[in-house]
């Protein structure tokens, strides 16, 4: 069976900064895998090369996504074919409402894909009811794209996003920060939801406490741009009583 | 030292000296506005035509950008009642009064004038100055050699006037359309008398042939009485070599409100000249701009906004999609005299600039002379975020979409400011098939 992402040997650079130094992951339908690690070792790094940043080079290794080559494609052909990166920091967008810019993605991907696209109020009705789940006013829909929103309101804009488009591979980055316990408890039952035996999910996190509420099936650590450790749930509350050091150590 | 030197007349200066000198006589009017038309051409020949040591047109040389006067339009034969029939077809569907302003002449017979509103009365231009009646001179862009050069030469165009609280339901919409292979000039006079606690939507369109390098100089006149309300929208469309000069100038009264939307998207070389004075007290105006330009074009708009009377509000906002090696020009002086009062006045320009060639020039200026005022301005020039482009793109939309998306929004909010939903919907449908053309 081909696996859901493979990645081999991935070596990436910024502005001619080495971030990512050989990293291999392979994540199969139906698994949470956890990345872990400190600051700086590469977390968001990963998370913007899967996704197409603009501005990083890849210097090795490739990347295979089903089993096509993720690296060749653009950004919004990688989210056609399914890929979903939920932002650290989403972004404000003034003038495009909401529900204007989650029509025109739906509707670009399916396009995309050969699918039929679908009418207003079809998105509409979708839309309501996923926000509905999510706590989201329906009012906050009309309002230009995370314009004014609160961090909270904004990461739960992320999930409805990643639910409306049902990606196969959902990246989350740092998806905690800046959330409350009762924000964070939202977010975390909307991406349960998305649990799915066909889906993938890459939970990036530097606190332990995101997976108390998203439990993963392995967990990473990567330090210095590889992953270091790889183990077990059990993994992230070992690494909540002892630190990051002993890996940054491995990693030097 | 105070001589002044002037420097050597252009072909086209002593072309339009030319032409004034033949066709001086035969322009409609008698004797007293035969002489209001030589005066504003001795303005004329006084100052040339501008050049960039000119601060008015510091970012829009005439001296090098009109290289030669055109002969004047001939009157619209059949032909060109059959090119014309059709135009000003952006707000094709809405109803609207039409009346068809070709090749510079009112054509009453390809202009709706059936069932006027009582109190609304429509005139050809030509046929108030034959009259004797003096439509010709400007209050405050009199001095202003384009708006001279307007004076001197306009034979026709349409005077509307509209009787004391008659609201007109029905917006009125100019068509100027310029038809013809043979590059001619254009000179039009129009006028609008708004009477007190009156109200009235009108549209101007300007269009013409792709590649041939006519030359339009519109010129507006507005009177707007106290209490009364208009809003004006003017879609400078014209053909891909065209000179497009317009001076607008609009008197406001007391307690009146006037919005002022504008949407450049045609020419090779435009400037709209606006000029407005917030004559009475409690008087709201504002004027919204949208530019779209590509290819090499040229479009300057220059504001002059006086606030004469106590506790007036003014709102400006311009923007301008800058793509190709196009420029855009926005200039703003907003003026408040000593007894202008809690006057509340806000002027703001911002560029995008879609490629390393594009160029935009702002230029904001307050002058303040009463001290108990809000008064801001601002200009920012830009490319589009990248960083929200990749947003847009992560999540499934291409990247010309992405770009159009952005452009929409940063255009949107100027379009948002048309009241009526008919005239912002064809609005937004032209600013769409200007994004299509990107594409």
């Amino acid at each position: 069976m081909t696996a859901l992402l493979e990645i081999r040997g991935l070596k990436a650079e910024i502005d001619g900064r080495q971030i990512l130094n050989g990293l291999d992951l392979t994540v199969n339908k139906g698994e949470i895998h956890a990345i872990m690690g400190p600051n700086g070792a590469g977390k968001s790094t990963l998370s913007y090369v899967l996704s197409g940043k603009p501005g990083y080079e890849i210097t090795g290794g490739e990347v295979l996504f089903n089993g096509e080559d993720l690296l060749a494609m653009d950004p919004d052909e990688r989210a056609a074919k399914g890929l979903f990166l939920a932002f650290q920091y989403p972004l404000e967008i003034p003038g495009v409402a909401t529900l204007t810019f989650l029509r025109t993605a739906l509707n670009a991907q399916r396009r995309k894909r050969g699918e039929e696209e679908l009418s207003s109020p079809d998105v509409l009705k979708r839309v309501r009811e996923l926000a509905k789940q999510l706590n989201i006013d329906p009012e906050m829909l009309k309002r230009p794209l995370n314009v004014g929103f609160s961090g909270g309101e904004k990461k739960r804009n992320e999930t409805l996003q990643m639910a409306l488009l049902e990606p196969k591979l959902c990246v989350l980055d740092e998806t905690d920060s800046g959330l409350d316990i009762d924000a964070l408890r939202i977010v975390a039952d909307g991406v349960n939801r998305l649990r799915a035996s066909d889906r993938g999910m890459i939970v990036i996190t530097h606190y332990q406490r995101l997976l108390d509420y998203i439990v993963p099936d392995v967990v990473h650590v990567l330090s210095a741009g590889r992953i270091v450790k790889t183990g077990g749930k059990e993994l992230a509350l070992e690494l909540e009583a002892t630190g990051y050091a002993q890996y940054q150590n491995e990693a030097a | 030292m105070n001589a002044e030197i002037r420097p050597v007349k252009t072909a086209a200066e002593i072309g339009f000296a030319d032409l004034f000198a033949a066709v001086r006589l035969s322009l409609p009017g008698g004797r007293d506005i035969e002489a209001v038309r030589r005066d504003a051409f001795d303005r004329f020949v006084a100052q040339g035509l501008p050049n960039s040591r000119v601060e008015a047109w510091k970012y829009t040389d005439l001296r090098r950008l009109v290289r030669d006067a055109k002969a004047l339009a001939p009157r619209p034969d059949a032909d060109a009642w059959t090119a014309a029939r059709n135009a000003g077809a952006v707000f094709a569907g809405l109803d609207l009064r039409r009346l068809l302003i070709v090749d510079g002449a009112f054509v009453p017979e390809l202009s709706d004038l059936a069932g006027l509103e009582s109190g609304v009365r429509i005139r050809a231009t030509a046929e108030a100055l034959s009259a004797d009646e003096m439509v010709l001179p400007l209050e405050m862009a009199g001095t202003d050699p384009a708006a001279a050069l307007n004076t001197a030469l306009a034979a026709d165009g349409v005077v509307i006037t509209v009787a004391a609280d008659v609201a007109v339901e029905r917006p009125i919409h100019l068509v100027f359309v310029t038809t013809g292979t043979v590059p001619a000039a254009m000179f039009t006079r129009s006028r609008l008398e708004l009477g007190s606690g009156a109200a009235l939507t009108l549209v101007e369109t300007h269009e013409g042939p792709d590649q041939s390098d006519y030359q339009v100089n519109a010129a507006l006149q507005i009177n707007i009485a106290d209490k009364a309300r208009l809003d004006h929208i003017k879609i400078t469309g014209e053909g891909t070599a065209a000179l497009h000069i317009a001076t607008l100038e609009a008197s406001i009264g007391a307690g009146a409100d006037y919005r002022e939307f504008g949407f450049a998207a045609g020419g090779a070389v435009v400037r709209n000249q606006i000029f407005l004075k917030l004559a009475g007290e409690g008087t709201t105006a504002s004027v919204h701009q949208a530019s779209l330009l590509s290819g090499r074009q040229h479009a300057d708009t220059t504001l002059v906004l006086d606030h004469v009377a106590a506790g007036s509000q003014s709102r400006e906002v311009f923007k301008a999609v800058v793509d190709d090696e196009a420029r855009a020009v926005f200039q703003g002086r907003i003026t408040v005299r000593p007894g202008a009062q809690q006057t509340d006045a806000r002027m703001m320009a911002r560029a995008l600039l879609l490629s390393d060639e594009a160029v935009a020039n702002c230029k904001p200026e307050l002058e303040i002379f009463a001290d108990d005022v809000q008064c801001g301005h601002g200009t920012t020039t830009g490319a589009l975020d990248d960083q929200l482009k990749f947003y847009l793109m992560a999540r499934g939309i291409p990247e010309k979409e992405a770009e159009a998306l952005l452009i929409q929004a940063f255009i949107g909010e100027v379009i948002d400011a048309v009241v009526r939903e008919d005239l912002r919907e064809a609005l937004s449908r032209a600013m769409f098939a200007w994004l299509k053309g990107r594409e």
